[in-house]
């Protein structure tokens, strides 16, 4: 059964995203919180390497986050899927566990 | 009016717990707060062991001194892990290259096994990142400092 990765610390100033990419599992799913959502910003320099998690891992951004840092799904790397907090509750029941990287 | 139960803890339920500790000591309380979760959790008769990654690593340096800094130095906690049946401590190999740390350089921690007549075994298994990944997926709660 997949594990469910939460990351709240932006990968600028914090090394969780990353520790978080290096320990997921294909067919996990990684939900970025808080100030980890700028993590998924497009064009930025952790861009990459999440666009080339999200071919074995799905990405979810959630959404209030999000629009509370001035920022929209546009801004975003395309694989990054826009969750609000009921599906940030579906994705916790979805998965065996849930791992948070802080 | 019905009367209000309180809720049963079923103490046969054991669940597989791993502390996953990624933070220096002393710098925040994370370290600290971890290792009274898993003293705990282990009281409750739960299968906890734990990971050391990342900056985690340091938790388990040998010769940690906090006279200076006027703080309890609770490293010689790790050592009674062994007596609250706390068997595994891994310990990721890529964060110790990272930082210049080998094996040497951490606390040695034993726990005397029933099984071997008491005989001292090491507590900590030095593991590989993509082991403790798949460690990590064997578990039934994570718990992260």
């Amino acid at each position: 059964m997949p594990t469910l990765h939460t990351v709240n610390k932006s990968p600028f100033e914090r090394s969780a995203f990353i520790s978080a990419l290096n320990h997921m599992r294909p067919g996990d799913a990684l939900l970025m919180i808080e100030d980890g959502v700028v993590g998924a910003r497009k064009a930025s320099a952790f861009a990459a390497l999440l666009e080339n998690a999200s071919q074995r891992c799905a990405i979810y951004v959630l959404a209030p986050d999000l629009a509370a840092r001035g920022m929209a799904e546009k801004d975003l790397v395309p694989a990054a899927k826009l969750v609000d907090y009921g599906g940030f509750v579906d994705l916790v029941v979805q998965h065996a566990r849930t791992q948070a990287w802080l | 009016m019905a009367d209000v139960q309180a809720p049963r803890v079923d103490a046969s339920v054991k669940k597989r717990f791993l502390c996953v500790n990624r933070k220096a000591p002393y710098g925040t309380i994370y370290a600290l707060e971890a290792l009274e979760v898993v003293l705990i959790s282990a009281a409750f008769e739960q299968d906890v062991s734990l990971a050391f990654l990342d900056d985690g690593v340091f938790q388990l340096a040998k010769g940690q001194s906090t006279a200076g800094i006027g703080m309890k130095n609770f490293s010689p906690t790790y050592k009674a892990l062994g007596d609250y049946e706390v068997r595994k401590i891994y310990v990721e190999k890529e964060s110790l290259d990272e930082r210049g740390l080998a094996p040497a350089d951490l606390m040695e921690i034993t726990y005397e096994d029933e099984a071997e007549g008491f005989a001292e075994k090491p507590l900590i298994r030095i593991v590989s990142r993509a082991e403790l990944s798949e460690i990590m997926a064997q578990q039934d709660i994570l718990l992260n400092f």
